[in-house]
């Protein structure tokens, strides 16, 4: 049980990344690879600010800011320097790396003796539960720490979804989602697509360093090799989100996303559980997302040709 | 109203694929006149438009309109002041967002946008009324993605979009030349409405000459990137499709002249 609390706990903390991978792929059509370096950078930022003395939300608040800068430079590298856009988020993602082991000193930063937004989640859990250790749910023993921790999780997620939610029904935010969808159209009403790209990847990457420092903090350390294949991950949430929901509604494909990646990393749980190698892990996850690309093209060819024969006959 | 003082706009310059798209192009528009522009392929008709729209900055030669000078102006500043309707259905609408979230966009064309809402309750109902006016049963699928429409009933919607705001200057590019005959009809005779009811004034690039000469109250006429002639008072209110056939006929035939004076030449030469 504790196995799969935390499983969810960490679904949706990385919920909040597949949200970011969702702006920047589906919302703006940009493969956006800086999420490799900005959820480092959130973690790093955080945790570098909490070891110093800082409090545990302004750390946090500071690392989604780095976030936020680390994608507006893409953004303008993509747009005022008509860099390629992939190649922008590389060439940022590689910054990033050696900015992050500055922030951090070394490559490793424990936050075990800091009060942490997980630390605080815990200290409310036990005031509400009169400091029981344990708790009883339909027959489960389940530790208060990670309950507390998944209700607190869990409440910031479903807020930050409403809010997202809400900010893609605003002119500014629809203007996002049109430019996206259409940016000759959007230009033509006036909109500069450059100046909303580079807004939108700012969002992007400020949701995927919030989404670094949460993990920072939840796992109590941050490390500056914790990127490394996070953008298939939370590409893996978003498809699998987009089958969970099965229609293009930006409500429901938000809901989809973090439902996608709470799901995903259930999945890795159990397989792991069941004796699955960890090394294989992102083989597997990179595997997935492959095949989840290619099949609707797939499935197309192969009722094409079933159809075929019916025709000639 | 709009000003075009003798713009120049070559592509590729200096290359093997140089293109002198518009030379030493002049064309005033008082306001509420409603100009079509001919011309066979390649003649710089689409050209003209998107320097005018902001498509690319002039080589040289100035372009006025509203009494701004937008000739350094990029295209999304120049939106505040110009509606556009393009040749493709799908360009002018975001497909998978909604009608209502599309007409929504289309009416701040040109303002700022904040964190208000886009569809708000009044601003629906304005929007349906107005979508109700095209006919076209439209305004009971308000919520409907416009990727599901066909390409007349989004190009009327581009054209619903394009004057929300009533533009100083309107302009239409070929805009019922991917249509059916039915469709095109309809778009036509909804642009000449509304171009009537709001006196807007107007650009229109089309390939069609009878729609040269049922709408609009000049007709220019291009080739190579220059005016060749410009239609205009009686000359105009005269002007039958056959007539402007017969000036392209004049061109290509005064073309084909050249060919074979150059192919004479050559013969005789080297």
């Amino acid at each position: 049980m504790t196995l799969l609390i935390g499983a969810m706990t960490l679904g949706l903390i990385l919920g909040l990344l597949a949200l970011g991978v969702y702006v920047s792929f589906r919302i703006f059509n940009i493969p956006d690879i800086t999420a490799e370096g900005s959820v480092t950078l959130g973690a790093a930022v955080a945790a570098a600010l909490m070891v110093s003395g800082h409090g545990a939300v302004v750390a946090t608040i500071a690392g989604t800011a780095a976030g936020m800068v680390a994608g507006a430079v893409t953004g303008v590298l993509a747009t005022k320097c008509n860099i390629n856009k992939l190649l922008s988020g590389i060439i940022v993602m590689t910054a990033l790396y050696s900015i992050n082991l500055h922030v951090m000193g070394k490559s490793n930063l424990p936050l075990l003796n800091e009060t942490t937004l997980a630390t605080r989640a815990e200290q409310f859990g036990n005031k509400i539960f009169g400091g029981a250790t344990d708790l009883n749910i339909a027959g489960w023993d389940v530790g208060v720490r990670d309950a507390s921790m998944l209700i607190g999780v869990f409440l910031f997620i479903v807020a930050t979804c409403v809010l997202l939610y809400l900010f893609f029904r605003t002119n500014l935010g629809t203007a996002m989602r049109a430019t996206g969808d259409n940016p000759q159209m959007i230009c033509a009403l006036g909109v500069s697509v450059d100046a909303v790209t580079i807004f939108g990847l700012a969002v992007s990457n400020g949701l995927i360093a919030l989404s670094g420092a949460l993990v920072a903090q939840y796992q109590g350390f941050a490390d500056v090799q914790m990127g490394v294949g996070i953008v298939v991950l939370g590409l893996a949430s978003v498809i699998i989100g987009e089958a969970l929901v099965g229609t293009r509604a930006v409500g429901l494909l938000i809901t989809g996303t973090v439902m996608g990646s709470v799901l995903f990393r259930l999945l890795v749980a159990i397989a792991l559980r069941w004796g699955l190698n960890p090394n294989d892990l992102k083989l597997i996850t990179a595997t997935f997302v492959f095949l989840a690309l290619v099949m609707p093209d797939l499935a197309r060819r192969v009722r094409i040709r079933r159809l075929a024969p019916a025709r000639e006959a | 109203m709009l000003q075009i003082k003798r713009i120049f706009k070559t592509f590729n310059p200096s290359t093997p694929n140089e293109v002198r798209a518009l030379s030493d192009v002049s064309l005033h528009l008082t306001p509420g006149s409603f100009l079509i522009i001919i011309g066979t392929n390649g003649s710089g008709k689409s050209t003209l438009l998107n320097a005018v729209a902001g498509s690319f900055i002039v080589d040289t030669g100035n372009i006025t309109l509203a009494g701004h000078n937008i000739t350094k102006w990029p295209e999304h500043r120049r939106a505040k002041l110009i509606g556009r309707v393009f040749q493709n259905p799908f360009s002018g609408t975001a497909p998978t967002m909604s009608i209502a979230e599309n007409l929504s966009l289309a009416a701040r064309r040109g303002k700022s946008r904040g964190l208000g809402w886009a569809v708000h309750r009044r601003g629906a109902s304005d929007i349906r009324d107005r979508i109700r006016s095209l006919n076209m049963g439209l305004e009971d699928r308000m919520d409907n993605a416009i990727g599901s429409l066909s390409g007349g009933q989004r190009q009327a919607l581009t054209l619903l979009m394009a004057s929300w705001l009533k533009p100083d200057l309107l302009l239409l590019d070929e805009h019922t030349a991917a249509l059916d005959p039915k469709s095109a009809d309809q778009v036509i005779r909804l642009t000449h409405d509304i171009i009537e009811r709001d006196k807007l004034t107007t650009l229109m690039v089309t390939h069609s000459m009878q729609q040269a000469v049922n709408l609009g109250d000049r007709i220019i006429m291009m080739h190579r990137g220059r005016i060749l002639h410009d239609l205009n008072g009686s000359e105009r209110a005269r002007a039958r499709p056959e007539d402007l056939l017969g000036r392209f006929e004049d061109v290509r035939r005064r073309e084909q002249m050249d060919t074979s004076v150059a192919e004479m030449l050559q013969q005789s030469y080297v």
